[in-house]
């Protein structure tokens, strides 16, 4: 089949970039696109495997737009509420719930 | 090697760099002109998928809202220039690359270890039938309804959520 292969070592590829991402970044706003780019990279295994498993594929990749868009709405709100608390989006600085 | 295969790999190509440069990148600005560039390019990729659809979505809905509100987010916060540097220190940075080097080596092992799917094409005959947004349409709105209202639902608390979580307390 076209491409398949390829579409999934992208989407790997993709994914483990949005981790490393995670990992190497202390901004909370950073942090969140690359959670956006890992949620784009499983789209695209699913997007790549509706070909042959069935359109539903496309079907599941529409609902987990949906969420993402929830999703970032809601954190960017927690974003700002933290800010205004610490004047910072710096996550070494959030302590409330660390050791 | 087909136009359609020097447009994946080019795409492909413009993803990873794209999305190499966001993580690397110091200002926030940066990273999220990236992740659009990195998003625009995988709506191109769903393109050559076949997914037609999926590509308008992706570019309205991420390049066009999502990355909106990040954006405004940066601006509001004044962080467009005025920000720390975040990334952070040399020995984070080797466990970071081992924690990705390890979780790839797992997807490959993974993926080559699974067995081969039936060599049918599913889609194809689909979209000629119904066209794009036919062929997504009739089973979200028949089979997956229930889902769909649900996701409405969702929608509205996201929306309430956001609003009361980033207002002002007053009094």
């Amino acid at each position: 089949m076209p491409l398949l292969q390829e579409s999934l070592a992208l989407s790997a590829i993709l994914f483990v970039v949005g981790t490393v991402g995670v990992l190497i970044r202390r901004n909370a706003i950073v942090m969140f696109m690359c959670i956006e780019l890992m949620l784009n990279a499983v789209n695209l295994t699913l997007v790549a495997l509706s070909r042959q498993v069935g359109i539903e594929g496309q079907i599941f990749v529409l609902f987990v737009m949906t969420v993402a868009a929830a999703e970032a709405a809601v954190g960017l709100a927690i974003i700002i509420s933290i800010f205004r608390h610490y004047e910072s989006v710096d996550v070494q600085h959030f302590r409330l719930l660390r050791w | 090697m087909s136009l359609i295969q020097l447009v994946f790999y080019f795409f492909a190509s413009l993803a990873v760099a794209s999305s190499l440069l966001m993580i690397t990148r110091r200002s926030p600005v940066y990273s999220a002109m990236f992740l659009v560039l990195t998003l625009f390019s995988l709506a191109a990729i769903f393109v050559v998928l076949d997914a037609h659809f999926l590509a308008a979505l992706q570019v309205i809905l991420y390049a066009g809202a999502i990355l909106v509100l990040f954006l405004f987010v940066i601006m509001l916060l004044n962080l467009g220039y005025d920000f720390e540097p975040d990334v952070r220190g040399r020995f984070a940075l080797v466990v970071a690359g081992g924690v990705g080097l390890v979780l790839l080596a797992e997807i490959v092992a993974l993926l080559s270890g699974a067995e081969e799917l039936p060599p049918v094409d599913l889609v194809t005959p689909l979209l000629d039938a119904q066209g794009a947004i036919g062929a997504v349409a009739e089973p979200l709105f028949q089979n997956y309804v229930v889902a769909l209202e649900i996701t409405g639902v969702l929608l509205l608390v996201a929306m309430v959520g956001a609003v009361v979580i980033a207002k002002r307390r007053t009094v």
